[in-house]
């Protein structure tokens, strides 16, 4: 898992069939400094997240299939969590 | 999953029993303010996407799930088209 910030929204009509109704989120993955990371990735929303929150994006197909609950799904990322803090000991 | 931009087709006659009848668009994937980011790739086009749209695309193995039953061996799928997104 990484952490990333939702940086955006994303419309689109016409898509696969299994994502209908998905909210579908643009993060931007963040290095632990909090310095963007990669490129911006979308992510099925599975936690109700929003432009401006820290997020924990998973990037495997087996997990985001398991957010979606539609069975097999052409999904390879989603956000499974909103980050309240990270507290880094070492 | 991740932006993209449809830049070229790809005919191909002489192709994989699994590929045939699939459409293969040359894709450049891009960054939130349009830019290009990295290489351009090919991928199968699930959704009926066309010259010059803007559409999102999954790869790995995930990329053929959009064909089943039909297995078709491809690394990497265009799932949606993108009407607009929001930043900021």
């Amino acid at each position: 898992m990484l952490i990333g910030r939702v940086v955006g929204n994303v419309v689109a009509t016409r898509k696969n069939a299994k994502l209908e109704g998905s909210k579908l989120l643009l993060v931007q993955p963040l290095d632990l400094k909090g310095e963007p990371r990669g490129v911006t990735v979308l992510a099925i929303d599975g936690v109700q997240a929003g432009v401006g929150d820290r997020v924990l994006l998973i990037q495997d197909g087996r997990s985001a299939q398991l957010i979606l609950g539609r069975g097999v799904a052409a999904v390879d990322a989603a956000v499974v969590g909103v980050v309240d803090h990270v507290e880094m000991t070492a | 999953m991740f932006l993209a931009k449809v830049i070229g087709t790809v005919v191909a006659s002489r192709k994989d029993e699994g590929l045939q009848g699939c459409t293969l668009l040359v894709i450049q994937p891009l960054k939130t303010d349009r830019t290009p980011s990295g290489k351009p790739l090919v991928a199968v086009d699930s959704v009926g996407a066309g010259a010059s749209e803007e559409v999102f695309y999954v790869r790995g193995r995930e990329a053929s799930f959009p064909f089943l039953p039909a297995e078709v061996p491809a690394d990497a799928a265009i799932v949606g088209i993108v009407d607009h997104w929001t930043t900021g």
